[in-house]
């Protein structure tokens, strides 16, 4: 019993992972660099959800607005910060994104106060029965099935559609693409789009599930993320999803048997080396 | 009087801190996100031995030695993963430390270390002993970046994979580069340690990282001069201006980020081009 609800909370956990860090393998896997700012977009999604379903009451409404904010927003520091350093060596636009995130973390605070922002409404805090002896909140299975419907359309989307296939098509030789007319401009939009909606997304439902948003709620999310596309082999999207979830699990089980000994945040990083000292190249790279 | 002099110190042992960075990142290209951690290793290991009452200048030694056999360790890993995998995996280092420190009551857990024993030095003397130090830290990275293994880091800081092809072996140079950078974070450690009397795992954590890692960036990576001056400023800024005390992230983050957008060479490389505008681009 006590098994099958870690696993379950694991993957809850994993799904939220799932959803901040497919940005991020999305650029890596587009541009080589290492988005740390990428976290930012999950916690300007928690603020705009807020403000927006504080005003108009709605959850769908605050949940459209913050994927496009925050969308918007991806394709601004793609455009403004990054670009114009793709050639040089990796560790410059690694620091200058995190030099982003600081700063943004340091904005939010002084934009909406460091105490945090609550839910006037109570959404999706219903409880639901599983199997008999598992209990959910309803949020939590709204963000499972919901980033899995989300991920299934995109790569869908990927798979099917001409926008898709020119992704794909850049990612895998970005000048052959290029001479094949498809621009790699509009295709980084895109990716940074996509990337930072779902970050959105993943930001108003954890802020939702925690009635919480909080100017730091996103700095620890934004360094798991990254050690879950490292471990996922950087740039794979099927290894970064796997990734995501087993990292969950191994979480809410490392919690409870090594608790004592590591905080949270320090079993995540733990597995990451270990699994870095036996495969360099991450779970599930491709070659 | 009291209040420069407080200043002083901590403005010599950022520089000591920067430079041991420098070493490991500037000097041979080995990108480290989780150096707060040997510095917290110092601080823990002096403040450790000097409440068992071991004299302040035996912890020294002490803290660089356990510092340092921590710091080859990490650069094991250097040997296995490259790059933005690099960066990862220090960066986990970073938060493995403060996670473990976190949960161990003989640390102190949450709360730190407190009431750690005088040096019995003075103030004064004890701040003319860190400058000291930095000073000597300065000289030896002008030292080591004109030998014969500094030009080796240079090499492979530039492209690896041709100084292996040389038949130079790279893994003594990135261990030698790990042991003697972490060596030196463990010394400001202890002199950290000493400086405040009380240490806790939230000083060592990745904001401190990142902020030794913007001293170096900002100075310019692998300038000794550039980082001297970058982290001696930087570090007393804050409390020179109140104002940015309270957006001190705010101004650190920004600087990182605009001195990596509009030149990535640092200050350094700023200053080179306003002196030699002939050489333009090509460094």
């Amino acid at each position: 019993m006590l098994y099958v609800e870690l696993i379950a909370q694991g993957l809850i956990q994993g799904s939220i992972y799932a959803l901040i860090a497919l940005g991020l393998t999305l650029v890596y896997g587009l541009l080589r660099i290492l988005h740390v700012a990428h976290a930012a977009f999950f916690t300007l999604g928690g603020y705009v959800g807020v403000v927006v379903a504080n005003q108009t009451g709605s959850l769908a409404a605050a949940i459209v607005a913050a994927m496009i904010v925050a969308g918007l927003g991806g394709i601004v520091v793609f455009r403004l910060c990054y670009q114009p350093i793709l050639h040089q060596p990796p560790f410059v636009p690694l620091i200058a994104s995190i030099g982003l995130y600081i700063a943004a973390e340091e904005l939010f605070r002084i934009v909406f106060g460091p105490s945090g922002l609550t839910y006037k409404y109570a959404f999706l805090q219903g409880e639901v029965e599983l199997l008999g002896f598992l209990r959910f909140k309803t949020g939590e299975l709204v963000v499972v099935f919901g980033s899995a419907a989300i991920i299934g359309v995109l790569s869908l989307l990927q798979t099917r559609t001409r926008i898709g296939v020119a992704c794909q098509a850049t990612v895998s030789d970005p000048q052959m693409a290029e001479s094949f007319g498809i621009s790699l401009s509009r295709v980084g939009d895109i990716n940074f789009f996509v990337g930072s909606a779902l970050a959105a997304f993943a930001g108003v439902m954890v802020s939702v599930l925690n009635n919480m948003v909080e100017p730091t709620m996103g700095s620890v999310p934004s360094y798991k993320a990254l050690a879950i596309i490292v471990l996922g082999g950087l740039g794979s999207v099927r290894g970064t999803l796997v990734a995501a979830l087993v990292l969950g699990v191994v979480e809410s089980f490392g919690t409870i048997y090594l608790g004592h000994f590591l905080d949270r945040n320090a079993i995540a990083f733990a597995f990451l080396i270990l699994v870095l000292m036996w495969r360099p190249q991450g779970l599930f790279a491709r070659s | 009087m009291e209040y420069e002099i407080s200043l002083a110190t901590t403005m010599a042992i950022s520089v000591l801190f920067a430079l041991s960075l420098n070493l490991i990142t500037g000097f041979c290209g080995q990108i480290s996100l989780g150096h707060a951690a040997f510095l917290g290793v110092g601080a823990y290991t002096s403040g450790m031995l000097a409440k068992a009452g071991v004299p302040f200048l035996l912890t020294l030694p002490a803290a660089m030695l356990l510092a340092s056999a921590l710091g080859v360790i990490v650069g094991f890993a250097s040997l296995r993963v490259r790059a933005d995998f690099l960066a990862i995996t220090t960066m986990g280092v970073g938060f493995l430390f403060v996670g473990v420190v976190r949960q161990q009551d003989a640390l102190g857990a949450e709360m730190g270390i407190s009431a750690i024993p005088d040096a019995g030095m003075s103030k004064f003397a004890f701040m003319l002993f860190a400058v000291l130090a930095a000073a000597a830290v300065a000289l030896l990275s002008v030292y080591v970046r004109g030998c014969w293994m500094g030009r080796v880091f240079g090499a492979i800081a530039e492209d690896e994979d041709t100084v292996r092809v040389l038949g130079i072996d790279v893994p003594r140079f990135k261990l030698t580069a790990f042991a003697l950078g972490t060596a030196l974070a463990g010394l400001a450690g202890a002199l950290y340690a000493q400086q405040l009397k009380f240490i806790a795992p939230d000083s060592f954590g990745f904001i401190e990282s990142i902020t030794v890692l913007s001293m170096v960036v900002v100075g310019g990576i692998g300038s000794v001069v550039g980082v001297t001056v970058s982290a001696a400023v930087l570090s007393v800024l804050p409390s020179w201006f109140q104002v940015i005390g309270d957006y001190k992230l705010l101004v650190y983050g920004g600087l990182l980020f605009l001195m990596m957008r509009f030149s990535p060479g640092g200050m350094a490389a700023l200053v080179a081009r306003i002196f030699h505008p002939d050489r333009w681009g090509t460094k």
